[in-house]
């Protein structure tokens, strides 16, 4: 189908478009993990999780915000404001800005135009997102040291030098994916993740030599999300509940949404570099095959958001000093080393 | 002027003012943020020239990495606000007229005297596959010596921050 090039006006106007669609379809996920974890961890101690709003507790998450944005919003009289009111903002910000380059899947026609489905394409895509997430830290940080608690000064502290370590291994596991298919741009590593080995192994990454990287990938990625095992920044039984300890109402909020925003993104990321993104089986009519790379994309970050669920309900923190060796001693050595296997591997 | 002008001119109004408050704030935590909105300025600048790569690497190296433990360190001296002298006039007087004008003549002199034309906007080649060539190719030795050079600065500051064994074994 020939497709018109798009002019400035209707550039601006799709760019609109796709960006509110995103951002709601991007909120509504927030508050929907939270109800699956609630719900997930409920069943996995043997309890309901919510059930008394809306049928299955569907409509908690509506209860929720609500709820947040009826509390008093308190601003202790001890805490350095300016920063204090700009680090959930900031947290916030550069948790939603990541998903401007993830691709949910090919291009789509409408009326002749021919509109790809991700908010940009750009040639440094990943870099754009390392980049985001390595100042996603500032939001904690300045957190915890504005709020003048020795609770939360601890947090931010401990969330700084978390995420500045593990975001090394982070970095590390993708040169192996990055090595393989030689672009930065989110769309050309999914392209180049097409076709199957032996007409029934997907030709996914995870099953073309970038197994370990994976998991380095999963690890670290646990850590720069401050999620369980690697919850130590807000570890309630040691810090109350870490950098956002003075915080309330909204702002709580926004802290508690941009957790949640980066754990989708992680999850997108995943999928993208290791589980071939959109890539699936395509059957039926033509409506069915232009909507089902969307499903397996929801789908794969649906396992992985499940994934994360289940280890917070199994396992139990890590004391800091595990944590540092592990990120220094075990995972960084690993990632160099499945840098180079994959370089040879590559050369070869 | 093109939209890219607009955005270049303010890109650099940000960069400049942030270092001028930079300069100005008294709190330690606050020149340090300053510090970060002129690194991440300069990051749009090179992203106007085309430079894409040195624009995520401008953002994740100097405002991820450097500027985090910059905010770190100061966070964990709990460092307070600065007392300022009232003192030196002359500095006053002759400092910011001297930077003004020296300022001023390292730009004539770049943009007169230079053989070199000025980039135009968007021109300059800053494909991540240019920089892979130059950095792992035409200049590889250079590249692979500095690395070795940052290996010896980190092994120095890890001498120099271990404590010397034979007094710790006298205090135990």
């Amino acid at each position: 189908m020939e497709s018109k090039a798009l002019s400035v006006g209707v550039f601006i106007l799709v760019s609109v478009i796709k960006s509110v669609i995103v951002l709601v379809v991007l909120l509504t996920a927030v508050a929907y993990t939270v109800w699956l974890e609630r719900k997930v961890v409920g069943h996995m101690q043997n309890r309901w999780g919510p059930t008394r709003v809306g049928p299955f507790g569907l409509l908690q998450p509506a209860a929720d915000g609500l709820k947040f944005l009826f509390k008093e919003d308190l601003t202790p009289p001890h805490v350095y404001k300016p920063l204090f009111l700009a680090a959930p903002m900031m947290a916030l910000i550069f948790a939603l800005t990541s998903i401007s380059v993830i691709p949910f899947g090919n291009s789509i026609t409408i009326f002749g135009y021919s509109i790809p489905l991700q908010i940009t394409d750009l040639n440094i895509g990943l870099l754009l997102i390392l980049g985001v997430t390595s100042l996603g830290v500032y939001g904690v940080a300045l957190a915890g040291w504005s709020s003048n608690n020795k609770y939360s000064l601890l947090g931010g502290l401990r969330a700084s030098a978390q995420m500045v370590s593990y975001e090394i291994a982070l970095g590390l596991s993708l040169v192996g994916v990055l090595i393989q298919s030689g672009s930065f741009s989110l769309r050309v590593i999914v392209d180049a993740q097409g076709g199957r080995f032996l007409g029934f192994i997907p030709r996914w990454n995870i099953f073309h030599g970038q197994f370990v990287g994976f998991f380095i990938y999963l690890m670290a990625a646990y850590a720069e999300t401050n999620r369980i095992p690697f919850d130590l920044p807000e570890a309630e039984t040691e810090l109350v509940a870490g950098y956002h300890t003075e915080y309330s109402a909204m702002k709580f909020a926004m802290f508690f949404m941009a957790e949640y925003a980066n754990m989708i993104t992680v999850a997108c990321l995943a999928t993208l570099l290791f589980f071939g993104g959109w890539h699936g089986p395509l059957f039926g009519p033509p409506l069915l095959r232009s909507l089902l790379p969307l499903f397996w994309f929801g789908a794969k970050i649906f396992c992985f958001l499940f994934l994360y669920i289940w280890v917070r309900g199994t396992l139990p923190r890590f004391r800091y000093d595990q944590l540092m060796s592990f990120g220094w001693k075990f995972l960084l050595p690993l990632a160099i080393a499945n840098l180079v296997a994959t370089a040879i591997a590559v050369v070869w | 002027m093109s939209f890219h002008l607009i955005l270049f001119l303010a890109f650099g109004v940000v960069c400049v003012a942030g270092a001028v408050n930079l300069l100005a704030q008294r709190h330690p935590i606050n020149s340090a943020l300053s510090l970060i909105a002129v690194m991440a300025a300069l990051a749009g600048e090179y992203l106007l020239l085309g430079a894409e790569f040195v624009a995520a690497v401008q953002v994740i190296v100097y405002a991820g990495a450097i500027m985090v433990l910059f905010v770190f360190v100061i966070m964990l001296l709990n460092a307070g606000e600065e007392e300022h002298t009232n003192g030196s006039r002359v500095a006053l007087l002759l400092g910011v007229p001297g930077v003004l004008t020296g300022s001023v003549l390292v730009a004539w002199v770049v943009l007169r005297q230079s053989e070199t034309e000025a980039v135009p906007i968007g021109a300059l080649p800053g494909h991540p596959t240019d920089i892979a060539q130059l950095l792992f190719h035409d200049f590889l030795l250079p590249f692979e010596v500095t690395s070795v050079l940052i290996l010896i600065a980190i092994m120095g500051a890890v001498v120099l921050a271990s404590k010397p064994e034979t007094p710790a074994r006298e205090a135990a």
